[in-house]
């Protein structure tokens, strides 16, 4: 079943499942059947449609994962526009640009944040909508919001849009090299057709339990999202708080019978090592899906050894293209194995090929860059018409999206990775520009100079920050941590700090990388 | 165990453990800890494993949140209380 539009993915499910449960939020244990949430959905679009809003619009999610922030997302589909989600706890400064920057007409935003993100938003000269959704309301703010504003609304068309497979759908900000987050524009063709790739690979039902691990603004939530509604199988709502808490997950897994989970490696070597998940209670789990970043061996034969009967997929894909290869993980890994596992084989919806800095094929067996080409790949970076054109190779055979990840291609078109061409680094699955770390530190009144560099260890990549300050002495690691915790999302905080006199230069008085490589 | 005692020992594990080179006052009762970023996700359950073992107290998974853990004052009054409660 190929669809047109993402959305239509929940409303044939709702007429095919109207009694059966959609989603469920772990946290609580609220949930909603296919028809209250199509319904749901129906009267988020109405709203929409009364404020102005209208097809190829942009809308923001800000808001805490849950059952509203679901219906939220589809009713800004059905309205035919597109939703920007972004980490309700970032900073407000970082959220409030990325809604300027693709110029959103209104925002759904957690009630005790709509404040500070107005401010910010001030600063900037936008005035988009906000519409505020407060949870000490009660369970369900996404109702008492409608409610509340629904009184003497106009009467508005009740069918949703149907918007062409080529329309934007999302937009996703990841980190940005220049300091700035960055929109990458993704279509309904693009989420579609990598959708109904996993219904290939996955087999779901409608008995299934899904997690839902990754928050919206992050790409694996594609899967989460629209593969259990497209079968009439049951999602399970983790948010940003359960998803720290490896005991709660464990337990839920265990006592929800998930079928199919999806994270980045870190969060599945949380749930070993701090012994929570446990082979003793009999899980119901057919699929144990990872990516974001490399799963070291020995924890992932640590998890199997817990959860032995499901089957590990190793899934591999930028926000440009989302998951592109992937790799099943051998029934037994091999005592002696180190070496992480290989990224693995095209999907079947994408094509692949390892390139030159030319465009020109490398010889299988070559160290090349992967480009990627079909119906996932991004229309572009939001507002970037340099930054799209430079991401591309354009050939006789097509457009090809440069990954900037460096393979090498093996026996069966298995690719292996081997590093990046650039300053982007992916810690526990999510990608982090060291420039955008660089240019937040040079805000701080007492820095001088800074420069961030990662390393790969055996628990996996760490990130380290030179700087040297105005008056030469070392600043207090609180004041640091302290400023980057409001002047970056948490997930780009810098694991060790380094004060030096000064910073050591090249020849041509840059910042020399590499003798800081060699530092420790 | 009185206040004074599971603060100090909350320090000095925060200090060794998340803080090297940290000059002590700079970690204060109220500093927060959580909110402010010194401690990660992960930070935050190598001190709960701690606070466990050396206070002889069981955290449950639900009280593992910020108001119980987000500064070394908070920290104080939760684990007397769970003390007291065992």
């Amino acid at each position: 079943m190929t669809v047109a539009a993402l959305h239509e993915y929940l409303e044939q499910s709702a007429k095919r499942y109207p009694q059966t449960c959609a989603a469920v939020e772990a946290n609580s244990g609220r949930q909603i059947t296919y028809g209250e949430l199509d319904a749901l959905s129906d009267q988020v679009r109405d709203h929409l449609r009364r404020i102005g809003v209208r097809p190829a619009d942009r809308v923001g999610i800000c808001l805490p994962k849950s059952i509203a922030s679901l219906a939220v997302l589809f009713g800004i589909l059905k309205v035919g526009a597109a939703y920007v989600p972004v980490d309700s706890l970032a900073p407000p400064a970082r959220n409030a640009f990325i809604f300027n920057d693709c110029g959103v007409r209104a925002i759904f935003v957690e009630a005790s944040r709509a404040e500070a993100l107005r401010c910010e938003l001030a600063r900037l000269a936008a005035e988009p909508s906000l519409l505020p959704l407060d949870w000490s309301d009660g369970p369900s703010p996404l109702a008492a919001y409608l409610a509340g504003v629904e009184a003497g609304g106009l009467a508005v068309e009740d069918e949703s849009a149907r918007p062409g497979p080529d329309n934007l759908a999302y937009v996703l900000y990841t980190s940005g090299s220049t300091g700035q987050p960055k929109g990458v524009m993704l279509t309904h063709r693009n989420g579609s057709s990598y959708v109904d790739w996993c219904s290939e690979i996955l087999a779901p039902d409608a008995n299934d339990r899904f997690s839902s691990h990754a928050p919206f603004h992050f790409d694996l939530s594609i899967l989460d999202i629209f593969v259990p509604l497209k079968h009439g199988a049951t999602v399970f709502l983790i948010g940003e708080e359960l998803g720290k808490n490896p005991a709660r997950m464990a337990s839920i897994i265990a006592e929800r019978r998930l079928t199919v989970w999806y994270s980045t490696p870190s969060v599945l070597t949380l749930l070993v090592e701090h012994g929570s998940l446990d082979a003793r209670d009999d899980h119901a789990l057919r699929f144990i899906l990872f990516a974001g970043e490399v799963f070291p061996v020995k924890h992932l034969r640590r998890l199997k050894a817990v959860v032995p009967r499901a089957r590990y997929l190793n899934l591999y894909g930028p926000t440009e293209t989302n998951v592109c290869t992937y790799y099943e993980i051998p029934q037994t890994i091999a005592e002696d194995r180190s070496a992480p596992f290989p990224i693995g084989r095209a999907c079947s919806h994408v094509e692949a090929r390892v390139i030159d800095a030319n465009g020109r094929n490398v010889p299988r067996g070559q160290e090349g860059e992967l480009a990627i080409s079909g119906a996932p790949v991004m229309l572009g970076y939001w507002n970037m018409p340099e930054r799209t054109s430079a991401a591309f190779h354009f050939d006789s055979s097509g457009r090809w999206y440069r990954t900037g990840d460096v393979v090498i291609e093996g026996d069966g078109g298995v690719y292996t990775f081997r590093g990046r061409r650039d300053r982007m680094v992916k810690r526990r699955g999510y990608r982090i520009e060291l420039g955008e770390i660089e240019t937040a530190l040079y805000r701080h009144p007492a820095i001088s100079e800074v420069a961030a560099i990662a390393r790969s260890e055996e628990s996996g990549v760490s990130i380290k920050v030179f700087y040297a300050s105005r008056d030469g002495h070392a600043l207090s690691l609180i004041e640091l941590k302290r400023f980057c915790a409001h002047n970056l999302p948490a997930y780009m905080a810098p694991d060790w700090f380094s004060h030096q006199q000064l910073l050591p230069k090249t020849s041509t008085d840059k910042i020399d990388y590499q003798h800081l490589m060699r530092m420790e | 165990m009185n206040s004074i005692q599971i603060r100090t020992m909350a320090r000095d594990f925060i200090l060794n453990e998340f803080l090297p080179g940290e000059r002590p006052e700079n970690l204060t009762d109220s500093t927060e800890l959580i909110t402010d970023g010194i401690l990660d996700s992960l930070a935050t359950l190598k001190l709960v494993a701690y606070l466990e073992k050396s206070c002889g107290i069981e955290i449950a998974p639900d009280e593992l949140v910020p108001e119980n853990l987000n500064s070394i004052a908070q920290i104080a009054n939760f684990v007397q209380s769970k003390q007291a409660s065992t």
